[in-house]
C-alpha cells in the first residue's frame, strides 16, 4: 500500500535521508526506531508530503506522490498523529473531529457527529465531546488526535513519536488505543521510542541510523539477535 | 495672554461636526483597510509566487511612501489618468483605506505566523487544502492575536486622517482651520482640537482593551 523507492531528502547541505527503500503492506504495523537525527520522522513526514523529498519515488495505493499531483486526495487516506497533538484549540473536541470529514469528504453534519461520537467512545473520551483541548490532559489530547485522524476513515495512519511529549503516566492510555487499532487491522507506520510497544505490537521493526535503514525484520528477532553493530550499539545505550 | 473659553464653546458645534467626520473616515478606512489587509496578508503567505509578489509590492509601496503623498496622488494625479474630477470624500476614503490596508496586511501576516505551524500541518494532513486550512483553522486563531494591533491601527488612522484636511475635506483639523480663519483664536482652537482627538483615541483604546479582555476569558 505504501511503496518507497530510493528516497532522498536534503535540508540544504545536510542529507537526512540517503536512499530509503520501504514497502508497507495493508494491515501491517511497521515500527521505526533509531537515534534522534537518524531521519525517521523525516521519512514519516515524506509519506504524506509534509516534507517534499529531494529525489526518489513514493507510491501510495498505486498513485505516485508528486509536486503537482492533487496531494489532498492522498492525504485524506493517510492520517497523521503528531508528537505535539496539534489539536485545533478554538474548537471543541467534537468540532475537531467533525471539521475534515465535513469539508473534505462532504459528509453531512449529522453523520459526522455520529461518527465522531463513536470514535470518542472508542478512545474512551465520549464525556469530553464538548470540552476544549486546553482543558484535557496530554494523554487525552493525543487520544482525541487519534480519533480525529480516524474520523477521515483513512486507510493508513502515521504516528510521529506519539508519546514523546507525554508525562510517563499517560503513555499507556495512548499506546492502548494504538494497540487496539493494530488488532483491528489498521495499517500503521509508527516512529517511537517505546521499545516494549515496538516489540509487542509491531509486525516489522525498522532500525534507522544516519539516513538509511540499517536493519529490519521481526521485532523479537531484532531485539534478541541484532545483526548489525550499529543496532547493537543503539540497544546497548537504551535497553 | 488670555485664554478665551467662550470662543471654544461657540465653535464647539462646528468642531464636533468635524470630529464626527473624522470618526467616519477613520472607521470606514480601517474597515476597508481590514478587508484589503486580510486578503493581502493571506496573499503574502500564499504558496503561489505571483500572488505573493504582487502583495509584497503593494505593501512595500504603501509603507515606503508618505500618506500625504498618497492622498495627493489620488486627489491630483488620478483625475489626470481617469479624466474627471475626484471628489474629496472619495479621495480621502480611498487613500486612507489603501494606506491602512498595507499596515493591516502586516498585522494579519504576523498574526497568522504567530499561530503554531503544527496547526497548518494538522489541517493539511487531514486532507484540507491550503485555503480551507487558512479559513477554518489558522484565521480564527490569528484573529484573537490581532485585536490589539488592529486597535492601534484605528487610533493611528484617526490621527493620520487629519492629513486629508489638505485637500479641503472638512474633518476635525480642517474645521479647526476654518474656525481660526474666522476668529484668529489659533491657540484656543488648536488646544480644543487636540483635546477632542485625545478623547476619541482614549475612548477607542479603552474599547479595544475591553474587547481584548473578553476574548481572553472565552
Amino acid at each position: 500500500m505504501i511503496d518507497i523507492k530510493d528516497l532522498h531528502k536534503d535540508f540544504g547541505s545536510n542529507q537526512v535521508l540517503k536512499g530509503i527503500d520501504l514497502h508497507v503492506s495493508k494491515k501491517e504495523v511497521v515500527v521505526i526506531i533509531g537515534p534522534s537525527g537518524s531521519g525517521k520522522s523525516t521519512l514519516l513526514r515524506c509519506m504524506n508530503y509534509l516534507e517534499v523529498p529531494t529525489s526518489g519515488k513514493i507510491v501510495i495505493n498505486g498513485v505516485e506522490l508528486k509536486e503537482n499531483a492533487n496531494i489532498n486526495l492522498i492525504r485524506k487516506e493517510i492520517g497523521m498523529v503528531f508528537q505535539q497533538f496539534n489539536l485545533f484549540p478554538h474548537m471543541t473536541v467534537l468540532q475537531n473531529l467533525m471539521l475534515a470529514p465535513m469539508k473534505v469528504r462532504d459528509i453531512s453534519k449529522k453523520e459526522a457527529k455520529k461518527t465522531a461520537l463513536e470514535l470518542l467512545t472508542k478512545v474512551g473520551l465520549a464525556d469530553k465531546a464538548d470540552a476544549y483541548p486546553e482543558s484535557l490532559s496530554g494523554g487525552q489530547q493525543q487520544r482525541v488526535a487519534i480519533a480525529r485522524a480516524l474520523a477521515m476513515k483513512p486507510e493508513a495512519l502515521l504516528f510521529d513519536e506519539p508519546t514523546s511529549a507525554l508525562d510517563p503516566e499517560m503513555i499507556n492510555e495512548v499506546l492502548d488505543v494504538m494497540k487496539k487499532l493494530a488488532e483491528e487491522g489498521m495499517t500503521m507506520v509508527i516512529v517511537t521510542h517505546e521499545m516494549g510497544f515496538a516489540r509487542e505490537v509491531g509486525d516489522r521493526l525498522i532500525f534507522m541510523d544516519e539516513g538509511i535503514i540499517v536493519e529490519q525484520g521481526n521485532p523479537t528477532e531484532i531485539f534478541n539477535h541484532p545483526k548489525e553493530d550499529r543496532t547493537k550499539l543503539f540497544f546497548s545505550k537504551i535497553l | 495672554m488670555d485664554f478665551n473659553l467662550k470662543i471654544i464653546f461657540d465653535s464647539l458645534p462646528l468642531l464636533l461636526q468635524g470630529a464626527l467626520v473624522t470618526l467616519e473616515i477613520s472607521i470606514l478606512s480601517v474597515t476597508f483597510g481590514f478587508l484589503i489587509g486580510m486578503v493581502t496578508g493571506v496573499a503574502r503567505l500564499s504558496p503561489f509566487r505571483v500572488i505573493r509578489y504582487s502583495a509584497n509590492i503593494y505593501v512595500d509601496f504603501i509603507r515606503g511612501t508618505p500618506l500625504l503623498v498618497q492622498i495627493f496622488i489620488v486627489y491630483f494625479a488620478l483625475p489626470i489618468i481617469i479624466g474627471s474630477h475626484v471628489n474629496p470624500f472619495f479621495a480621502a476614503i480611498s487613500a486612507c483605506s489603501i494606506n491602512s490596508g498595507a499596515y493591516v496586511a502586516e498585522i494579519f501576516r504576523s498574526g497568522i505566523q504567530a499561530v503554531d505551524k503544527g496547526q497548518m500541518e494538522a489541517g493539511r494532513s487531514l486532507g484540507l487544502n491550503w485555503f480551507q486550512t487558512m479559513k477554518h483553522i489558522i484565521m480564527p486563531q490569528a484573529f484573537k492575536k490581532i485585536i490589539p494591533p488592529l486597535g492601534n491601527e484605528l487610533i493611528t488612522m484617526l490621527k493620520d486622517s487629519s492629513l486629508v484636511s489638505v485637500i479641503g475635506f472638512e474633518e476635525l483639523t480642517r474645521k479647526g482651520q476654518i474656525v481660526i480663519a474666522r476668529t484668529y483664536a489659533s491657540f484656543e482652537i488648536w488646544i480644543a482640537v487636540a483635546i477632542i482627538y485625545l478623547i476619541m483615541t482614549f475612548t477607542i483604546a479603552r474599547l479595544v482593551g475591553l474587547v481584548e479582555r473578553r476574548f481572553k476569558t472565552e
